[in-house]
């Protein structure tokens, strides 16, 4: 739109700028081409420092066609109303190390602050260097690898077992780069009452916004975490850890097991992402959208190393799985990347099969199909009586449908077939897509049931 | 230790960068937690090209900072503060429009307006138009007093407020212009007082 049509309801008129408002870091309207190079330094700038944020620029049609003399591209890198990186505060520093080294039984939880952070080396040597046990939320997975031994499994709603049940016990709680999302901590007044918390956020609103934290470290967690570890002793803590290995012997036993090798005829969500995980060796990138398969992925695929795991965590946006898949293949072309997307999902955004058909991006989509919207089912069955409403979907011929795009497909319905169309999926050099049928209703567990403390967290 | 979760009257001061849309993306933050701005005042501050604005809200301390914390957030808020009627000196303005007739005749509306100290700042031969400056209460009273008497308008301007404590923003913003900050700004300020602040 012409600069000078804003605000007269002109034809396509819409306020992107103030419709994005509350979604965006930073947004600006350009309506002169003279603005176009500064005001895209500042964008790029605001965008990856600090804590990282979607920008929007919203550039009208006369600044579009207008030509100016170009100046150069100048980056960005101070604004004087914005403090990206807090200088850090020594004395939180000490009061933390301070409680680390007396506790008897610190956990540490980790989010995707470490990842954003590029701390990963950071963080594990922190961790190592005191032998404290670390959980993750699913937006921190992959920033340490599944098979450290200090790795003891996922937070929240459908985490893990021990995590969940001794967050009500530890003594000190160490918090990295994560901000106490309540589907992380459920009950509020019951989570973690008698742990002294540390809190690492380079966002100084996100300290003691949820839970009230004994020391705020506000900071970049890359330099954060070496001043911590260069603080704290050396520890064993293996009888600490054994506890953890304790609940985790439960969990597979009731939970796990039966799910990854399950010996009823229909398949498991969890069957699959055990085999293609098997296949990749834990190389392959693991995108999911949001439900059923997203709480299975992040449960059972084990990552060797870091930015492999992409979902949409806190915002829980159905639809995110497959242009993010994309995304991520451009980001990372030399990796596999594997989309795993629930039939309701996929059928959000599943016109980005365009997409794929257009640029040749090479991405592996398996629709792990149950028939229904199955979380929204799962807690329809579990509060509500099986009283299901509006969560038994149908779906397309999937198979017809990405060959209509070009794309090469297929669909698998018995256990037989499983290994070898992953196989056949993962030796395909273009994007192809596997549906796979699997039981209808099934149930994601464990789970901390809405309203209830971490520690009440049910096996079935 | 003072309860955080009872509510009452603050004041938030916010140095800003004068920027089209800033006002929404402040009044956002606190319509997404549905809390009613009383009173909301833009003005230039005692440094040049830094705007202030002064909203008043009634909510509890937790809140309040969180939301505080939030304004400045923003990419373009330079400060935020948060203050109690205690620790500001705060002024409004009011306006008040009262027909001629009714002054020049009764002898009691003269008066009443004496004692509240109004000034006239228009007069005209069918209206008068007054003004009051003074903290909320007083203003009222004026135009309770003023309602039995044909008052045709009344307007209250927002709150505007001066913090007794601040040394005002010139030193700070010199900070804020540095590339590597002063002590005084990277200081986390919540973070100094969060005994005081804090209890959940």
């Amino acid at each position: 739109m012409f600069a000078h049509l804003l605000g007269t309801d002109a034809f396509q008129e819409t306020d992107v700028i103030n419709i994005t408002m509350p979604v965006t870091k930073w947004n600006y309207q350009i309506t002169d081409a003279e603005e176009i190079p500064a005001v895209l330094a500042k964008a790029f700038y605001l965008a990856r420092s600090g804590r990282p944020g979607p920008v929007l620029i919203d550039i009208t049609k006369n600044a579009q066609l207008q030509k100016f003399d170009y100046p150069g591209y100048t980056p960005c890198n101070h604004i004087r109303s914005y403090r990206p990186k807090p200088v850090i505060r020594k004395e939180y520093i000490d009061e933390a190390v301070v409680l680390i080294n007396n506790a008897k039984k610190p956990l540490v939880i980790f989010g995707q602050g470490v990842i954003l952070g590029k701390a990963e080396k950071e963080f594990k040597k922190f961790i190592e260097k005191s032998g404290m046990p670390a959980a993750w939320t699913i937006l921190g997975l992959s920033a340490l690898p599944n098979d450290h031994p200090q790795n003891v499994g996922m937070l929240g709603m459908h985490g893990n077992y021990g995590p969940n049940v001794l967050t009500n016990d530890c003594d000190v709680l160490i918090a990295v780069g994560m901000r106490f999302d309540d589907r992380v901590t459920g009950r509020l007044d019951k989570y973690a009452k008698q742990a002294k918390i540390i809190h690492l956020d380079i966002d100084p609103s996100e300290i003691d916004k949820n839970v009230k934290a004994d020391v705020g470290v506000w900071g970049d967690c890359k330099e954060t975490l070496p001043l911590l570890t260069l603080g704290i002793e050396e520890k064993d803590r293996s009888e600490w850890l054994a506890v953890f290995a304790d609940y985790a012997k439960q969990e597979y036993d009731q939970c796990i097991q039966p799910e990854m090798y399950p010996s009823k005829e229909e398949m498991t969500m969890a069957e699959v992402i055990r085999n293609v995980n098997e296949i990749t060796e834990g190389n392959a990138i693991m995108v999911t959208d949001v439900g059923q398969h997203q709480m299975v992925t992040c449960r059972y695929a084990k990552f060797n190393q870091s930015r492999s795991n992409v979902t949409s965590g806190g915002l829980g946006t159905m639809g995110f799985g497959l242009p993010a898949a994309i995304g991520a293949k451009f980001g990372a072309q030399d990796r596999e990347v594997i989309a795993v997307i629930g039939d309701g999902g996929f059928q959000m955004t599943l016109q980005e099969l365009g997409t794929i058909m257009q640029t040749g991006v090479a991405v592996k989509i398996i629709i792990l199909n149950n028939q229904f919207l199955g979380m929204v089912r799962q807690w329809q069955e579990l509060f509500n009586d099986k009283r299901y409403s509006f969560v038994d979907i149908e779906s397309p011929n999937y198979v017809m449908l990405a060959k209509s795009y070009g794309i090469e497909a297929a669909k698998v319905e018995h256990r037989k077939d499983l290994v070898g169309a992953v196989k056949t999926m993962l030796a395909h050099k273009e994007s192809y897509l596997l549906e796979v049928m699997v039981g209808k209703e099934n149930n994601v567990f464990p789970m901390v049931p809405q309203g209830c403390s971490v520690s009440e967290i049910r096996l079935k | 230790m003072q309860h955080n979760n009872e509510k009452q009257e603050y004041t938030i001061t916010v140095y800003t960068e004068n920027q089209v849309g800033l006002l929404n993306r402040i009044a956002i933050i606190f319509s997404r937690r549905k809390i009613n701005i009383e009173s909301l005042n833009t003005s230039p501050s005692e440094v040049q090209g830094i705007h202030r604005f002064t909203i008043v809200v009634t909510e509890s301390r937790d809140v309040v900072l969180k939301v505080v914390r939030q304004i400045e957030k923003q990419v373009e808020v330079l400060k935020a503060y948060f203050n109690t009627n205690d620790e500001i000196v705060w002024q409004e303005l009011a306006l008040y429009k009262v027909l001629s007739d009714e002054i020049t005749e009764k002898v009691k509306v003269e008066r009443l307006l004496r004692e509240f100290g109004a000034r006239a700042v228009a007069i005209r031969k069918d209206f008068i138009v007054f003004e009051t400056t003074g903290h909320r209460e007083e203003t009222n009273k004026l135009m309770e007093a003023l309602a039995p008497f044909g008052l045709v308008e009344f307007v209250r301007s927002a709150r505007v407020a001066i913090i007794k404590e601040s040394a005002g923003f010139h030193e700070k913003l010199k900070d804020f212009e540095k590339r590597e900050p002063g002590e005084e700004l990277i200081e986390n300020e919540y973070l100094g007082n969060r005994g005081a602040v804090f209890t959940m």
